[in-house]
């Protein structure tokens, strides 16, 4: 099956600001892929070059075997797109954005089920510029989804929402998923890529560091585990010598011990054996943020 | 067109919801009757107002005003705040089409400049009896024409005006000059020569001609060639202007 999206050396430049370079990468029907990198990365460019929203300066695009540059308008009725900055007018009603955006589509959803879904069915009535940040942004994804979108673009999408909105929405996403639409995914929370993500890119700095799925590249590049533990004896010493450890560092009475292997067994063994007995040793096992910080030398944050 | 209609229909509903466009459109203009009538009834007079009642000189002027407000403030507010706040890019996002977009600002411009000339006549006629209008086809065709001069125009103003601030600052100054010198305010008989200049050139004044001269009877008001031609090309330049200079974002 060809991919749904195929892109080969996008480059985007703002005047000296190189914001996308030279990347390349390509989306198969049906599965979720995320861009995961920090502000400024270029993952927003590159999103909305996909969109038609922004003329990219070179490189070949075909969003569902469409040309961007020369059919917009089609493309843009095909897909759905939740933008990281927009607005509505103030005081349009949720159910008159989601009846007028549902207007571009001959096969739209009915959209008294999204709102329902998206926790908006008590807010149907209300003017956009009286709902909180949390139920703007559930009423811009639910705008996204509203023409029954090929590929649904989420830009970011739970900022802005608390824990259990952020649950309820990765849920929903899977759902849309699983009915067949491709999502496109950008953002900054690693346990986002990492939860809700089939795959995911790494981008940084206007480039795909690494692409795979999450267990993929953990696997290819994050082999270590870390065991933590607090103790107020001096001498670890010993812990060099335990099979598997690669290296011990303490900050006052915390200890973290990196190693590979079945390392939280040995080392307990280890610590009682020298009779030191933590009540909070534990396990760390290697997660996308340590493969963020492998493949790209910085934090997200950072 | 499904998109149209419904964007028509909400843009109504906005229209109606935002204070600051239905005082300028709907509003203003019948203070001003009430104000005028009441000062100046309908007793003809020869040296001013074109030699005609007030109130058969402002009846016309009114429905030039409502346009204005909506050419100078209502459209600009609204196109430029839509585009400053990244609603015309969230719109593009979702394939509305520019036709959409400002088709729909043109027949809201059509249903609320409609909306406040009914206002004005109801009340006008019910206080201060006007003679009713001359020539009806003329007053459409009129009615048309200056609503087409003041939409286009706020699409231009809506399209270089960056922000909403300079559309408030800019469209507020261009309201008050085109209603007092333009031919809504004082006769003009009554003004000073740069008054007079200024009053000249702006597009109000020929709009109100053109509606005067299809409203007015007698030999002195045929249909305005001159005023109704200078108005079609207002409307031009500025429609011209508009789709050049029109920004999604």
């Amino acid at each position: 099956m060809p991919p749904i999206i195929s892109v080969q050396n996008l480059r985007k430049t703002y005047g000296k600001t190189v914001a996308v370079d030279d990347i390349s990468f390509e989306v198969s029907k049906g599965e979720i892929f995320g861009f995961l990198g920090p502000n400024g990365a270029g993952k927003t460019t590159t999103v909305e070059c996909l969109q038609a929203l922004r003329n990219p300066d070179s490189g070949n695009i075909s969003v569902l075997g469409l040309d961007p540059l020369r059919q917009a308008q089609e493309l843009r009725r095909r897909v759905g797109s939740q933008l990281q900055e927009s607005a509505l007018p103030d005081r349009i009603k949720v159910w008159e954005a989601l009846d007028l955006f549902a207007s571009v589509a001959d096969d739209a959803l009915d959209w008294h089920i999204l709102l329902d879904q998206w926790g908006l069915a008590e807010k149907r009535k209300a003017g956009f510029h009286s709902l909180s940040g949390g139920q703007k942004q559930r009423l811009f994804i639910a705008l996204s989804l509203v023409n029954n979108p090929e590929i649904v673009f989420l830009d970011e999408m739970t900022a802005g929402l608390d824990p259990a909105a952020r649950r309820v929405a990765w849920d929903l996403i899977r759902a849309v998923r699983d009915r067949g639409t491709t999502v496109v995914l950008v953002t900054h929370f690693m346990d986002e890529a990492e939860n809700l993500c089939d795959r995911v890119a790494i981008v940084d700095k206007g480039k795909i560091i690494a692409s795979d799925t999450p267990r993929g590249l953990i696997a290819s590049h994050a082999t270590g585990v870390r065991v933590l533990f607090s103790t107020d004896k001096p001498d670890l010493a010993f812990l060099d010598k335990v099979s598997g450890v690669k290296n011990v560092s303490r900050k006052g009475d915390r200890v973290e011990v990196e190693g590979s292997g079945p390392l939280l067994a040995l080392v307990a063994a280890a610590l009682v054996e020298h009779g030191i007995v933590p009540a909070d040793l534990r396990v760390e096992q290697p997660s996308l943020e340590d493969v963020f910080l492998k493949v790209t030398g910085h934090t997200v944050g950072e | 067109m499904r998109t149209l209609y419904k964007l028509t229909w909400v843009e109504i509903k906005l229209f109606i919801r935002e204070p600051m466009t239905v005082v300028f459109t709907l509003a203003l203009p019948i203070i001003f009757l009430f104000v005028m009538g009441g000062v100046f009834g309908n007793t003809p007079e020869p040296s001013i107002y074109r030699g005609v009642g007030a109130m058969n000189y402002y009846m016309p002027s009114y429905y030039g005003l409502v346009m204005m407000a909506i050419g100078t403030v209502a459209l600009p507010l609204h196109l430029a705040g839509y585009r400053e706040r990244g609603i015309l890019r969230r719109f593009r996002a979702s394939s509305f089409s520019i036709w959409a977009v400002l088709g729909s600002q043109l027949l809201v411009s059509v249903i609320i400049a409609v909306l406040g000339s009914l206002l004005v006549t109801v009340l006008g006629f019910a206080t201060y009896r006007p003679d009713t209008p001359e020539n009806i086809p003329q007053l459409i065709a009129a009615f048309l024409l200056g609503v087409a001069c003041f939409t286009a125009f706020g699409f231009f103003l809506g399209a270089v005006l960056p922000s909403t601030r300079a559309a408030q600052g800019i469209g507020l100054i261009l309201f008050f000059v085109m209603m007092i010198l333009g031919g809504a305010g004082p006769p003009p008989e009554v003004m000073t020569g740069v008054m007079s200049v200024i009053g000249d050139l702006t597009p109000l004044r020929y709009v109100i001609l053109t509606l005067q001269n299809a409203w007015l009877p007698g030999p002195g008001f045929d249909w305005h060639t001159s005023a109704s031609l200078i108005t079609a090309g207002i409307t031009v330049v500025s429609a011209l202007l508009a789709a050049r200079f029109f920004r999604w974002e």
